[in-house]
């Protein structure tokens, strides 16, 4: 990046802007030393880091409020953060931009029972929703593999999904109604305590907007009644090809799986060594499903599935035999990503999303590129829902591996999309894949987005430069003449 | 056919943008009674029609708007499959795309998801003529904003549904209807809690004194909930919830005026002198009679609901609940920017 003009005055922009904040903050709420900020640099998404201008901590909706009326008038943007997990870099600070932490909005505001609802601030863990509401035999369904960190606000961001969101949906399906504040001071309330809200679907256009539309200060979730029991089973197979198959037979046999995912045979190694689940290391995919309900029901789908699997060329089975040898085999799906990290220096996670029936097509040409790069590729995949995280194994300290890496991944995003599928399925573009926004979208389809952004946010303060790609960004990446019909497979439906 | 009927789409929006003439949207007009009156030259739908691509495996289904209601759900059948949200369909014209403009859900809803929770993509043009896709064809996307979801219920006032992805689910295998004779503040209450219980309903009811629960999944978890709930076995469940989806049961009589509130699960019952029905769990209350509308909106203030003038009555003070300025303000500004001219059935929200 070239210093614009503001950078240059970064220092002086920092000491107006703490010192307004300073006048409405209490004093230790307001960070603008070097050494305060560094926990603020990145994200989960590591590879990215940039100091913010300064941190803003509030602890009341009134002091977040007072942030965002001194960004208004000072014309300073703001990233909201959360807990910090996010992997598209969207919590990624700005040098000139004030970094908004809601670390100290952690509290759960109710629990209704007979609801089943519970109204949380957004930095409270997603986790911590479900361990409040299981007493009352409730749970809150969409669980990311990060759901002991992650934060409900952050999972709201980028409409956050899990292993379970086949049968359960994303969050989109799972939250009620958010309350916001606007970057103009309006203190609004998306969705509705009813199942739904007169005008437009504000709260889905909210969900997913990775900070650029409001600030998040209160999310009402709906809470399940916790399925009776839940059994997994794990099949091996060996080529990813027939667990493809497995995967879509399942669906095809009108089972909707509470979750259905696959990992291949470098994943399951890493993941094996580190938690010792009892994977089947000689497989080349496993695929783990589950299936929840009353035990009759659960007793009669597992049969059904396991039908299924051995038909499509599974070579080994096994189902869990009680709770704790179901968390057992979770937890190595569950642990993958830090698994992955104990085999390699660093780890890019990848996760574009495709129509189940390309899987098996997909994967080869990971494999291929794999080759090519020289670079170790691990998939894990949410199977049941299409969604693949291929995590390629690097070496930042390598010169020039990073962009190597980045180039590998940059193909993967795009492969994805000439499958018909999409570049992110629930991490989110955030300055990540912003590149890859200029090949899925045209350039109409950015302007409306834009023209969304202005409606909520006019003077363009949240989190500018995330989510969207510039049209002129688009026309520096070049990726305006791979327009939909040049792509290379232009009979595919694409919407 | 799709990139001919697009393109001259696109050119009349244009022409109508250029002259500022509004435009109304018309698919099976089984719809023409819902929502606020327009006026507009017709842009017909109903030709549109056809299925794109279905692949049971994927359970992904795109459609072009002007569908009929009636075939997606013969060829959904044909594979076991069917659209969770229960769309009522009015007559038997119903298209896809009002489904979705209008974002009507049946007697699934709280237990399934509305129409917008299964939509996954939509094809449309905006105010300005411009041919755009958003979404896609996978369950999980979140690349952009949720435009796609943002369509349904906008009554077409951001854009022309072209072609619309959906998320498809199986038929459950086993169904029953039971009936129980409760007052409707035990009923509110009683049908929450079986909700935070581990039972497969699918549907509720309220009139006059007897709740209909229906229960749908697996044939074991039937048979388990029905020996655990008792009442009584209703025979023609089916055809109720069907008559109750078309509003073809005796309370909904087409000569009166019908509110629609829609509250809070748990809210007390809402007392106005007229016959009601209460369904999706205590969710939606249908009010049939004659109402002032000052009356209906205070009615659901304590129930932290909205209310809906849903068909007949006075409409002369609006037939949607009033917005909030904060939130009538980004609405203004939404409209604005998907529809710059105010072309698009303008008015048909209200204010929108």
């Amino acid at each position: 990046m070239t210093a614009s003009p503001q950078l240059v005055a970064i220092p002086e922009r920092r000491a107006s802007v703490s010192a307004a904040l300073a006048a409405c903050l209490p004093a230790h709420s307001v960070l603008t030393a070097r050494e305060d900020l560094l926990p603020y640099e990145c994200d989960g998404l590591s590879a990215y880091r940039q100091t913010p201008l300064v941190a803003a901590l509030p602890a009341t909706v009134e002091e977040a409020a007072e942030v965002l009326r001194v960004a208004r008038e000072t014309g300073t943007p703001v990233v909201a953060r959360g807990s910090g997990t996010g992997l598209s870099g969207g919590a990624l600070p700005l040098a000139d931009g004030i970094l908004l932490s809601l670390g100290k909005f952690n509290r759960i505001l109710a629990l209704d029972p007979l609801a089943r609802t519970a109204r949380a601030q957004p930095g409270v863990r997603n986790a911590q929703i479900t361990e409040a509401a299981a007493p009352l035999g409730l749970y809150y369904a969409p669980d990311p593999s990060s759901q002991i960190a992650c934060s409900i606000g952050g999972n709201v961001a980028e409409n956050s999904g899990g292993v379970h969101c086949l049968k359960y949906g994303l969050t989109v399906h799972n939250i009620q109604k958010v309350r916001a504040l606007t970057i103009e001071g309006d203190d609004v309330e998306f969705g509705s305590d009813a199942l739904d809200a007169p005008g437009y679907d504000l709260l889905a256009v909210m969900t997913g907007s990775e900070g650029l539309l409001a600030l998040l200060i209160e999310v009402t979730v709906k809470l399940l009644p916790k399925p009776q029991t839940a059994q997994v089973v794990m099949a091996s197979f060996t080529n990813v090809e027939s667990a493809g198959e497995a995967v879509a037979a399942v669906i095809g046999a009108g089972i909707v799986p509470a979750g259905l995912e696959m990992m291949d045979k470098l994943a399951t190694a890493a993941v094996e060594d580190y938690v010792h689940a009892g994977y089947d290391l000689a497989a080349e995919a496993i695929l783990l499903c589950e299936s929840d309900g009353t035990p009759e029901e659960v007793a009669e789908e597992i049969a059904k599935i396991e039908e299924v699997m051995r038909k499509a060329g599974s070579t080994g089975f096994a189902v869990s035999r009680s709770e704790a040898e179901r968390l057992k085999f979770w937890s190595g799906r569950k642990a993958a990503f830090p698994a992955v990290g104990r085999i390699s220096p660093d780890y890019y996670c990848i996760d574009g999303s495709i129509p189940r029936g390309a899987v098996a097509r997909v994967l080869r040409r990971i494999g291929e590129l794999s080759k090519h790069y020289g670079l170790r590729c691990a998939n894990v995949f949410h199977a049941g829902d299409g969604n693949l995280h291929p995590l390629i194994l690097y070496d930042a300290n390598v010169p020039g591996e990073l962009e190597k890496t980045e180039e590998f991944a940059g193909e993967i995003l795009v492969l994805s999309i000439e499958v018909g599928g999409t570049i992110t399925g629930e991490h989110g573009v955030g300055v990540e894949k912003i590149n890859q926004m200029c090949v899925q979208f045209r350039p109409a389809e950015l302007a409306q987005f834009h023209a969304v952004k202005a409606a909520f946010d006019p003077q363009g303060l949240l989190n500018p430069g995330k989510g969207v790609p510039t049209l002129n960004r688009c026309a520096d990446y070049g990726a305006m003449r791979v327009r939909r019909g040049e792509l290379p497979f232009p009979d595919l439906p694409r919407f | 056919m799709t990139g001919q009927f697009i393109t001259e789409l696109a050119e009349r929006v244009r022409d109508h943008a250029a002259r500022k003439a509004p435009l109304r949207i018309r698919g099976g007009g089984t719809k023409d009674f819902y929502g606020a009156r327009v006026e507009g030259a017709p842009l017909e739908m109903a030709g549109y029609a056809g299925i794109v691509a279905y692949e049971p495996r994927e359970l992904v289904l795109t459609v072009r708007a002007g569908t009929r209601l009636a075939d997606i759900e013969a060829a959904l059948a044909a594979e076991g499959q069917m659209l969770a949200f229960e769309p009522p369909r009015f007559g038997a014209a119903a298209t896809i795309g009002g489904t979705v403009a209008c974002n009507l859900s049946g007697p699934r809803r709280p237990y399934a998801g509305a129409v917008r929770d299964f939509v996954l993509g939509a094809r449309i043009v905006n105010g300005k003529g411009e041919d755009l896709s958003f979404g896609g064809r996978v369950i999980k996307n979140v690349a952009g904003y949720d435009v796609s979801r943002l369509m349904a219920g906008a009554l077409g006032t951001l854009g022309v549904l072209t072609e619309l992805s959906f998320k498809v689910l199986p038929r459950p295998p086993a169904q029953a209807t039971l009936a129980f004779e409760m007052d409707e503040a035990r009923m509110i209450e009683t049908v929450n809690r079986w909700a935070g219980q581990p039972l497969p309903l699918s549907a509720t009811a309220w009139e006059a004194g007897v709740l209909r629960v229906r229960l749908s999944g697996a044939s074991s978890a039937v048979a388990a909930a029905r020996a655990k709930l008792g009442g009584a076995e209703v025979a023609d469940g089916p055809a109720y919830w069907e008559d109750l989806r078309e509003h073809r049961l005796p309370f909904f009589a087409a000569d009166r005026p019908l509110w629609r509130l829609s509250v809070a699960q748990t809210a007390a019952p809402i007392a106005l002198p007229h016959p009601h029905l209460v369904e999706w769990g205590g969710g939606l209350r249908w009010v049939s009679g004659a109402v002032e509308t000052a009356r209906a909106r205070e009615a659901v203030a304590g129930a932290k609901g909205h209310s809906t003038l849903f068909r007949g009555g006075d409409r002369a003070a609006g037939v949607f609940h009033p917005l909030t300025p904060a939130i009538a303000k980004i609405h203004r500004r939404l409209k604005d920017a998907f529809d710059p001219a105010g072309i698009l059935n303008p008015g048909r929200m209200d204010n929108f």
